[in-house]
């Protein structure tokens, strides 16, 4: 008789989608995110075959706007930012600190269809024709001159922004409130610190892009003057209002990666994390700076001078709790038993990347330079890096480290760490070509390009090619070892979080005796 | 196929210099986390001999070192980069303005004498240039990537940047924000020309009178001159010499008389009465196109 676990406790259709299971929701959001991923996959895979040559040959100008236009709103609000806090927070939240489930388990449910709700209308623009503003919706274009399926794409996106916002407080309270006896602050994984400071800017900066699309919506219906200067309002209170919400959202995308590189390093070096109050504190110094620096992405739009000039100087303070991190994973390795496991490949690659992406974004702050490398594909190159180098690598990592918690299989090894090895090269191989084709002057959501960039881009090319291969073969192997993997036992990485002294797959209510903590986390002894 | 861009403008040379020295700093810092993330990952492979007693897991002066070193370095950078960025918005005294207008998929330039081009700009080398960017739609954005500038055309105002060129030759010019279907196709070439041959391209085929001359007789026609002329029976601020003032307005701020001020004071005229004048004049919002106001706005900066 097969001991009873949350994956066995039903198996109807129906059983899944009235479950309240925090394990189960993740799993439903884990189906959505994967769908979406290669939906946006597919039109990033479209636009790279058409960059091969500098003329556009492949799709036309319209098709190729709406290209973009699609992957990018796809990606960012229906992969990356539901991707780790969404997938692996509900998974892992209550697991890590000893709850039975998150504080509003029918919230959570409500969250995901909310979520589903809003990929359904951004869906439904994609099938009604596409929509071509960039996932950036500039106006007055937006309001006044695009003649595509905006309002779908608009309602989509604001329905999907409620999502995160519940998500937000559900993990916020579950922190807060259900904690297990002795698990102090000071105890938390740093996983759970990341989920914590990502939950805080999805509450307080998703209501700003809700209410901002909400005006933008209103204005290309009702024309009234909120943005467009020709009934009265202001073009650049749009871009305010936008990346006042989305700057902070790369923090929601590459927090949470973050957490996840600090709970792997240190599992697979054998030994405490390095630093972890610093760690701590730097988590909340970017979820809190992080507000503050919107103004970068607007050197050249035309505010003033001096606001460019604190934009600026806030944005290199808000690389420096980065730089603190990168330097504390690298000196958790210091005296360490490493072991070069999936999903350690994966964090190691996450950690190398990131490092240039942050690197690249000290570039990007300094005004002279970034008032010639802005809206080129030297922008494009540095927040790949940031989100596809960082937050990617890292939710594949964690897939990889968490897969026998979540399906009770083990994955196949091997095959993991070339994959994670693939990833990496396909991936640098893309887009470190992209650096050198925006130093050079090539404008991003360009259709067609000058002639003297065409090695470049098909360096990139072939790249995103390797890529696809890379991002593939986790999807191929991991549904193979649903069926056939290795049954995974309670703990296989020996690890130190809570979640791993349960068994695999954690039974519905998490665990047969509420855990007591009476240590911090990452008790780790590279000698035994 | 090149791998190095022309500078070619004084403004570009100091982007470079700021660009290969951060190129420096972050590539030895950058291979220095690489170096040690390798060494520690060979020495400390699993089932190596290393010795592995004690691992520190914090070290309060090597956190608060590698604190405050990039915090003292981002300073400096930010500095540096900020000086260079105000010489965009500072303009050499006597810098040649040149009014620059996008529109969905074009960039239309007016010189002074009223020599009028399209999809390309000619200017002379090593003279102070000032472009007075503006938008007949939505957002574009004018980048000359040998010269290192790039400034957004913002729909309802004017924006501005001010640059040298040094160097003889053509060059590309995009747009750099997107602005519809044809956006990659926005965009022609920057000829910069001897001064000689730039005085000379200047008078050929140019068959209209200077900017200047269109805004007098479009202030007459359009019936400025009813009230803002000398000796008007209507109560409005005399116009003569009025650009480049410090302007007391009815609200007790203090704004200064440029071409944003002008064009809002035609446009929007609510927007910054003068002190002592009643708010009486109408908008011209919709009865004057960007030409026009920048004719206008000429010929009121030359009415000294």
């Amino acid at each position: 008789m097969t001991v009873t676990n949350y994956l066995t406790e039903g198996f109807t259709l129906r059983s899944w989608l009235t479950t309240r299971d925090h394990k189960r929701i993740a799993i439903l959001y884990a189906v959505a995110i994967t769908a979406f991923f290669f939906l946006g996959g597919a039109a990033a895979s479209l636009m790279r075959l058409e960059l091969v040559t500098p003329q556009g040959d492949l799709v036309s100008a319209e098709t190729y706007n709406k290209l973009f236009t699609i992957h990018g709103v796809i990606m960012v609000w229906f992969f990356l930012i539901p991707s780790i806090p969404s997938v692996l927070g509900n998974f892992l939240v209550p697991l890590m600190i000893g709850a039975r489930d998150m504080a509003f388990p029918r919230l959570n449910l409500t969250s995901w269809y909310l979520f589903v709700l809003g990929g359904l209308f951004t869906v439904a623009a994609l099938i009604a024709g596409g929509v071509d503003t960039g996932w950036t919706f500039y106006v007055p274009y937006s309001t006044a001159y695009s003649q595509t399926n905006v309002i779908l794409v608009l309602v989509g996106v604001f329905i999907a922004g409620f999502s995160s916002i519940l998500t937000g407080l559900n993990i916020i309270v579950t922190v807060h409130k259900l904690r297990a006896p002795g698990l102090t602050w000071f105890r938390l994984p740093l996983f759970i610190w990341a989920s914590y400071a990502t939950s805080l800017i999805l509450l307080l900066a998703t209501p700003v892009l809700a209410m901002t699309l909400a005006l933008v919506a209103l204005e290309r219906f009702f024309h009234v003057g909120i943005f467009d200067p020709a009934f009265g309002g202001d073009p650049l209170l749009f871009q305010h209002l936008f990346w006042f919400y989305s700057h902070p959202a790369v923090y929601i995308m590459v927090l949470p990666a973050m957490g996840v590189a600090s709970e792997i390093i240190p599992c697979f070096a054998r030994r405490p994390v390095f630093g972890y109050r610093f760690m701590a504190y730097a988590i909340l110094g970017i979820a809190s700076i992080g507000f503050l620096v919107w103004g970068h992405h607007m050197f050249v739009s035309g505010q003033s001078m001096y606001a460019g000039m604190v934009f600026s100087m806030l944005s290199f303070l808000v690389a420096i709790p980065s730089a603190i991190k990168v330097f504390n994973w690298t000196a958790t390795l210091y005296k360490g038993s490493i072991v070069f496991s999936a999903p350690m490949l994966y964090a190691l690659g996450f950690v190398g990347l990131f490092m240039i992406g942050g690197m690249t974004g000290l570039f990007l702050a300094a005004l002279a330079l970034d008032v010639h490398l802005t809206d080129t594909y030297f922008v494009i190159a540095h927040f790949h890096y940031i989100m596809v180098g960082g937050s990617v690598m890292a939710y594949l990592g964690a897939i990889h480290f968490w897969w026998p918690k979540i399906s009770g299989r083990m994955y196949p090894e091997m095959l993991g760490r070339i994959a994670a090895i693939t990833v990496f090269f396909g991936f640098n191989l893309t887009f470190f070509p992209q650096y050198l084709l925006g130093w050079l002057g090539m404008p991003r959501r360009y259709h067609e390009y000058p002639p003297e960039f065409q090695l470049l881009n098909l360096f990139s090319s072939a790249g995103a090619a390797v890529l696809a291969i890379g991002y593939v073969l986790p999807l191929v192997y991991l549904t193979w070892s649903l069926l056939r993997g290795a049954r995974a036992p309670a703990n296989p990485w020996h690890a130190t979080g809570l979640e791993w002294q349960t068994t695999s797959p954690p039974p519905q209510h998490n665990f047969e005796r509420e855990p007591h903590v009476t240590q911090g986390p990452y008790a780790y002894d590279p000698v035994r | 196929m090149r791998f190095t861009l022309p500078a070619a403008s004084d403004i570009a040379q100091r982007v470079d210099v700021l660009f290969y020295a951060m190129i420096a700093l972050t590539g030895i810092v950058a291979l220095g986390v690489l170096v040690v993330l390798v060494v520690f990952c060979v020495r400390y492979r699993a089932r190596s001999g290393a010795d592995r007693t004690n691992p520190p897991t914090s070290k309060r002066w090597l956190e608060l070192g590698w604190t405050f070193t990039p915090l003292a370095i981002f300073l400096g950078i930010f500095v540096w980069a900020a000086l260079v960025y105000a010489r965009f918005y500072t303009p050499a005294s006597g810098a040649m303005t040149i009014f620059v207008v996008g529109k969905q998929w074009m960039w239309k330039a007016e010189h002074a004498n009223g020599r009028r081009e399209i999809d390309e700009l000619h200017l002379p080398v090593g003279e102070p240039v000032r472009l007075v960017l503006s938008t007949e739609d939505v957002i574009h954005s004018f980048y000359v990537p040998a010269f290192r500038i790039k400034q957004d055309a913002v729909p309802g105002r004017y924006t501005s940047i001010a640059f040298t060129p040094t160097q003889v030759g053509e060059y590309w010019l995009h747009c750099a924000e997107y602005c519809g279907t044809d956006h990659a196709r926005m965009g022609g070439r920057v000829v910069v020309m001897a001064p000689a041959a730039f005085a000379k391209w200047l008078q050929e085929g140019n068959a209209s009178a200077s900017l200047a001359a269109l805004g007098f007789e479009l202030f007459r026609r359009k019936g400025c001159s009813g009230c803002h002329a000398a000796g008007s029976t209507v109560h409005a601020p005399d116009l003569a010499g009025v650009y480049g003032r410090v302007v007391h307005l009815e609200d007790g701020r203090e704004v200064l008389a440029d071409e944003g001020y002008l064009r809002d004071s035609i446009l929007l005229p609510k927007k910054d009465v003068v002190a002592g004048f009643a708010p009486i004049m109408p908008s011209f919002q919709g009865q004057l196109d960007e030409g026009e106001l920048a004719a206008l706005i000429t010929y009121l900066k030359e009415n000294k």
